[in-house]
């Protein structure tokens, strides 16, 4: 930690890892409803349960993502942050209202929760992702500006840098696509059209400039590789990812009721939206192969080529895989669906943050690296989360393979219900796979405790200590 | 900036920054889904291909096609100049690239009109939306090919450029070789072939 201020970002963090932790129990909640239907009925129905799952997903993912830019910025521009009281105290108002948010969910119905929160004075509610509250979307606004003027008097006024301004960039697009919640046309078509402006538009969209801003910086600093190198890696990156992926939001529009045209420009531009998750992952090793130092931190080297392996297999590869109008016409919101949001999510953002942890959080508490004990119980998780979660798609792919095939494509399809019976070994494997990425996950915040007491009790250690390299930047 | 009687430098291969290329293989990779598509779209219903592509002016986009062509051309003696030490040259001949750019989108812009005036949509039919997106995804390449060109014309004229140092006008240059190479293919393809 070179700037102070970067201390703001560890909250973010800790909270980012907590809701990360509920994501994932109401997760493996929902995996057991898909086969034991009234299960936790009716204190957590399914839609209760499912909308906390991407909900928690969502607000810990930008938690994660302004800690990253709390941590990011300050080091790139070199100075400390403009307002870290600020910081601080939108912090937690963010986590204020996400836990409200979450209880409202929980305690009361979802209809009467609009009524209380004033949805009909301005309707936001109701739309998968964006369930929250007015007042809550209100809040996450005013939470973005004050983050936005933050980070960005720290741009301006310090040294300006292709991945701070990349990282802006996306943030700036972040802030400006969710505006679209706020917009709810009563024609169904308008509606669904408007609501992929927020929905595609942040994860192939701006989150991609994000997460590949996030990637460059971790690798800037583990590989001591040259920024100069690292920046027009970055630049084509982001021009794909942008020219596949705004277009490629038609890949959404072909059955809503929108003009037909999409069907060809949603195809085509998104047949090439692996593009940029290829390069990023020939970019990661690429840097990690032409090193100029080995990093202490071997954990953090480690969750950023998961990183770009897995982004591009979950997003890339999984998302080719029914992204064609023809092929969709078929698999439109069955398991692949479903397959394809686990990894790409995991794969894109959920590793993309915790590398930033992994590397920053050693940092934050003044050192470069934790405890070789400590980054072997991360590595432990890192493969153990990703083998579960490649698990779960496999499975989810295979419920989805025979899904369509028996409800949508035999001579004789049969109803949704029966064809649920039918596939349920597949779902009871990915609970099971579920239980795996728990333990995982577990396994990750448990090394958090063992840094920290390695690093209280430094020769209960033996030889395995890392000693932080003399090259270090 | 001084002249040295020894040989120009050997000319590196391929010229310009590695990255330009990577991103042109990638750009090339989209337009040749779009071209592949359009192929595809095509031979479910060739006859309806051919009627709305005789709605179509092939003498203004031959036009178009030496416009482009031309501009490639400046280009390639602007490099020339530069490679010279003759900056002044070099900044006319880009000069002379960008004005046939522009003569193409004015040219190209006029042809939308007119289809437009006649009521042709994206929703028209097939041929129209193939002819109408593939036409104008290429239109916005020269808008981005000319903007590159522009940047590297003011460079050279504050002197960034030498007869030993100019990646970045082979850079430029590479790129717009490349939005004049799609259209090469676009012609034939969309205009002529039947």
């Amino acid at each position: 930690m070179k700037y102070k201020s970067q201390a703001v970002a560890k909250p973010y963090f800790i909270a980012a890892i907590g809701l990360f932790l509920a994501q994932v129990i109401f997760g493996i909640v929902l995996g057991i409803q898909y086969v034991v239907g009234d299960f936790l009925f009716p204190e957590i129905p399914f839609n209760v349960a499912r909308m906390v799952h991407t909900n928690t997903l969502i607000v810990w993912l930008l938690m994660g993502f302004m800690g990253a830019a709390y941590y990011l910025i300050p080091e790139e521009s070199e100075r400390d942050l403009y307002a870290p009281w600020l910081a601080h105290l939108t912090f937690w108002v963010f986590l204020v209202a996400a836990a409200l948010t979450v209880i409202g969910y929980l305690a009361v119905p979802y209809a009467r929760l609009a009524e209380m929160t004033g949805n009909d004075i301005l309707p936001t509610m109701g739309r998968e992702f964006l369930e929250q509250p007015t007042i809550t979307k209100v809040g996450i606004v005013i939470v973005a500006l004050a983050f936005l003027f933050n980070i960005g008097m720290t741009v301006l006024k310090g040294r300006k840098t292709v991945v701070s301004l990349v990282m802006l960039i996306g943030l700036i697009g972040l802030a400006v696509f969710f505006l679209f919640s706020f917009y709810n046309p009563t024609n169904l078509v308008l509606d669904k059209f408007y609501w992929w402006w927020v929905v595609h538009l942040w994860v192939e969209g701006v989150w991609e400039l994000i997460m590949g801003a996030m990637l460059a910086f971790v690798l800037i600093k583990t590989t001591g590789v040259d920024r100069e190198v690292v920046e027009k890696w970055l630049y084509i990156i982001i021009a794909m990812a942008l020219i596949t992926g705004i277009i490629g939001t038609g890949h959404h529009y072909y059955w809503i009721g929108a003009p037909e045209y999409w069907q060809w420009w949603g195809s085509i531009f998104s047949a090439l939206e692996p593009l940029p998750f290829f390069m990023m992952t020939v970019f990661a090793f690429n840097m990690v192969n032409q090193r100029r130092r080995n990093h202490p931190n071997k954990a953090a080297v480690l969750w950023a080529l998961g990183t770009a392996v897995l982004a591009f297999l979950g997003a890339g590869v999984w998302g080719f895989l029914h992204t064609l109008a023809p092929v969709n016409y078929y698999t439109h919101g069955s398991q692949i669906t479903a397959a394809h949001g686990h990894l790409a999510f995991y794969g894109a953002y959920v590793l993309i943050n915790i590398t930033m942890i992994s590397y920053a959080m050693p940092l934050l508490n003044g050192r470069e690296a934790n405890s070789m004990r400590s980054q072997v119980l991360e590595m432990w998780a890192f493969w153990l989360m990703s083998v579960s979660m490649v698990f779960i798609t496999l499975f989810l792919t295979a419920a989805g393979i025979l899904q369509i095939f028996l409800q949508r494509y035999t001579e004789t399809p049969l109803p949704f219900m029966v064809v649920q019976e039918k596939v349920a070994l597949f779902y009871w494997l990915r609970v099971i796979s579920g239980l795996v990425f728990l333990g995982g996950l577990g396994t990750y915040i448990a090394s958090f405790f063992v840094a920290a007491h390695d690093a209280k009790h430094p020769q209960a250690i033996d030889a395995g200590k890392v000693q932080p390299s003399p090259a270090a930047v | 900036m001084s002249a040295t009687l020894t040989a120009a430098p050997p000319v590196r291969y391929p010229p310009g920054d590695l990255a330009i290329w990577i991103f042109i293989l990638a750009e090339l990779a989209v337009f040749a889904i779009f071209f592949a598509s359009y192929a595809f779209a095509r031979m479910g219903d060739v006859a309806m291909f051919n009627e709305y592509q005789a709605t179509l002016d092939k003498g203004v986009a031959l036009i178009n096609t030496l416009t482009l062509i031309t501009s490639s051309y400046f280009v390639v003696r602007a490099l020339a100049a530069i490679r010279e030490d003759q900056r002044k040259t070099s900044v006319r001949w880009l000069l002379a690239a960008l004005a046939m750019g522009a003569l193409f989108l004015v040219v190209k812009s006029a042809e939308y009109v007119h289809h437009f005036g006649e009521g042709v949509r994206l929703s028209s039919n097939t041929f129209y939306m193939f002819y109408l997106s593939l036409t104008f995804f290429h239109f916005l390449h020269v808008v981005l090919g000319m903007v590159i060109l522009a940047a590297v014309a003011l460079k050279t004229h504050q002197g960034a450029y030498s007869a030993s140092e100019h990646t970045g006008m082979e850079t430029g240059g590479v790129y717009w070789h490349m939005v004049d190479l799609v259209w090469l293919i676009l012609f034939p393809l969309v205009y002529v072939m039947r």
